[in-house]
């Protein structure tokens, strides 16, 4: 009877343990960063572009050009994935069509950052020749967040209740209007957290726009949309891995992926915090 | 008269917007037959300059010299000994913080850690490899004494990193699906909650914790920045758990940007494409195949 309370002790002890050292890996991730990187990020690093051959000054076109890619990205996918969602719930019926939009989906989010990549360089950049630029870019990062999309918008659809579809179609509104003016509204704010999430996954990535869209330095800011572009994940793994003054340029390496991780997790947490909100203000 | 072909416009209105969406519905399978096609339309030219047998198993990858040798056998050996190695880690810490989260943790503690997790997977790949470059690789290669600290060991523990957020979170959704009446009932019977995780709740969300793991390690394999900065980038068969390797996604990162338009080096980089993102696919396709069973079993029938 002692041994099997014992055992169960034991296991809980784990298990916590466990989940304990994943918040610690976390934690002590974001603090490291912060302690090695907050004296670098001054008003001066956020606003000027790098100078001495990037060995000094900020990283204003990278910021720049993380801005221009994901919202390039999220202006194409949203759309998409949105109308994609309401494909999904609100006019597919069960049967082999809807199986295989769907394994195409799952299949598509699995796809390696990488290959997106490669198919962003064989498809906009060369077959399109749009070159390696912002379009490309963003493009290759809205393919790349389209499943995310999806599966937010999907979730948030599902989450309006029934009655509403029924009331307004038992009115004699069309299917359409019920859609855009009774379930797309109701879904908003589901759809829009997980926009925000997609936006914190295209700001993060580097390998996509490595062949696509990102410049190791452009003294300039982009003029169009053929422009190449500077970028916080691939400034941050120039200076750490090429060239010769990787151990001059730590602070530098440090203050760069503090801003990023800023970026990226404060939007993060923002699209968490808003979708609980919206969770418990749901009384339908 | 009039009233008629209102009706009839309206009905061919609502027609063509199903239409539409439908359309868009289908986007994703359309953008993943394109991804195929263009892998194969830039990949399969090398292989009219070398055998598909001599590719895949050929253990030379010396892509610059002359003549060059395209054998990716030690790239596909880097990515699976670092996809393994990541996910003896990353399995037991997914699959524990999984229990812990959804059978054990209080209320608000679940909202953190979820919100942890969630956060953790968020974490942008470059930064984690930035991490394994400026810490532990130091440490490694001063506590092993080691001629490197880029190594698979330090790729394994950053691709962990990675990997536990899919598998934590996948897992915890298949044991949340578990009914409450199975749980009730081995309680009724004097289980502990400890023998009720393990011997029902466990068992019963058994499909949807392997599809977590698949999905783990197909997100280990494709990672592409952590291998490219910590995995050392030595394209040879690894004698040790401390040698440098040079996974599928690491080459490709690497050398893409070096390789003449349309020569072989780039051809064959884009048949590592093409290998990569078949096995992904493969994992991706067992996993769909697991959870379509996960959730005929999920509506409690015993």
């Amino acid at each position: 009877m002692k041994w099997r309370y014992f055992r169960q002790g034991l296991f809980f002890g784990m298990v916590r343990l466990s989940a304990l050292m994943i918040t610690l890996a976390l934690l002590g991730m974001i603090a490291f960063l912060f302690y090695n990187g907050i004296r670098a990020v001054t008003w001066g690093f956020l606003t000027l572009p790098p100078t001495d051959s990037m060995t000094k000054g900020g990283i204003m076109p990278a910021i720049v050009g993380t801005l221009y890619l994901t919202v390039g990205a999220i202006a194409v996918a949203l759309p998409l994935g949105v109308a994609s969602a309401v494909y999904l719930t609100e006019y597919a019926r069960q049967g082999i069509f809807i199986r295989i939009v769907r394994i195409g989906v799952n299949c598509l989010a699995g796809v390696p950052s990488v290959v997106f990549g490669l198919f962003g360089l064989g498809f906009f950049v060369v077959f399109l020749k749009f070159g390696s630029s912002i379009l490309s870019g963003a493009l290759t990062l809205a393919i790349l967040i389209l499943p995310t999309i999806i599966g937010a918008a999907e979730e948030a659809l599902k989450a309006v209740p029934q009655t509403f579809r029924e009331a307004s179609l038992a009115l004699g509104v069309s299917k359409w209007r019920t859609i855009s003016r009774i379930v797309l509204p109701s879904a908003l704010p589901g759809i829009l957290t997980g926009a925000i999430l997609g936006v914190g996954r295209a700001a993060g990535e580097t390998a996509p726009i490595m062949f696509t869209a990102a410049a190791f330095f452009t003294a300039a800011l982009p003029k169009s949309i053929f422009d190449e572009v500077m970028a916080l994940p691939y400034h941050i793994y120039v200076l750490a891995t090429a060239g010769t003054h990787i151990e001059q340029t730590r602070p530098l390496q440090y203050g760069t992926a503090l801003v990023l991780i800023g970026l990226v997790l404060g939007i993060d947490l923002f699209a968490i915090i808003l979708r609980s909100r919206v969770r418990r203000k749901k009384r339908w | 008269m009039n009233n008629l072909k209102q009706t009839l416009t309206r009905h061919l209105r609502e027609i063509m917007i199903r239409k539409l969406f439908a359309f868009f519905a289908v986007l994703s399978v359309l953008l993943l037959g394109l991804i195929v096609l263009f892998l194969f339309r830039e990949g399969l030219p090398l292989f009219k300059e070398i055998p598909v047998s001599r590719f895949l198993l050929g253990s030379a990858w010396y892509p610059t010299y002359d003549p060059p040798e395209y054998g990716i056998w030690p790239l596909i050996v880097g990515s699976l000994i670092v996809t393994m190695f990541s996910c003896l880690i990353a399995v037991p810490f997914g699959i524990l913080s999984a229990i812990y989260i959804s059978e054990i943790a209080p209320a608000r503690i679940r909202e953190i850690l979820k919100s942890v997790i969630e956060l953790l997977a968020g974490l942008p790949s470059v930064v984690l490899g930035f991490f394994g470059m400026v810490v532990l690789a130091p440490w490694l290669q001063e506590t092993f004494d080691l001629p490197t600290g880029l190594n698979i060991v330090n790729a394994s523990l950053m691709l962990a990193v990675m990997a536990i957020p899919t598998i934590s979170s996948i897992s915890e959704d298949a044991l949340y699906a578990v009914p409450r009446e199975f749980k009730e009932a081995s309680y009724a019977l004097g289980a502990t909650k400890y023998e009720t995780i393990i011997k029902v709740a466990v068992p019963a969300a058994f499909s949807g914790i392997s599809t977590a793991v698949i999905l783990g390690m197909a997100r280990a394999i494709g990672e592409t920045m952590v291998v490219l900065m910590v995995a050392g980038g030595a394209a040879a068969i690894p004698r040790g758990i401390f040698d440098s390797v040079r996974p599928m996604t690491a080459s490709i990162a690497a050398e893409m940007g070096e390789a003449p338009f349309r020569s072989g080096h780039y051809h064959a980089l884009f048949a590592t494409g093409i290998v990569l993102f078949l096995i992904t696919l493969a994992f991706n396709l067992i996993a769909d195949q697991l959870s379509a069973k996960f959730k005929k079993e999920g509506c409690g029938t015993l």
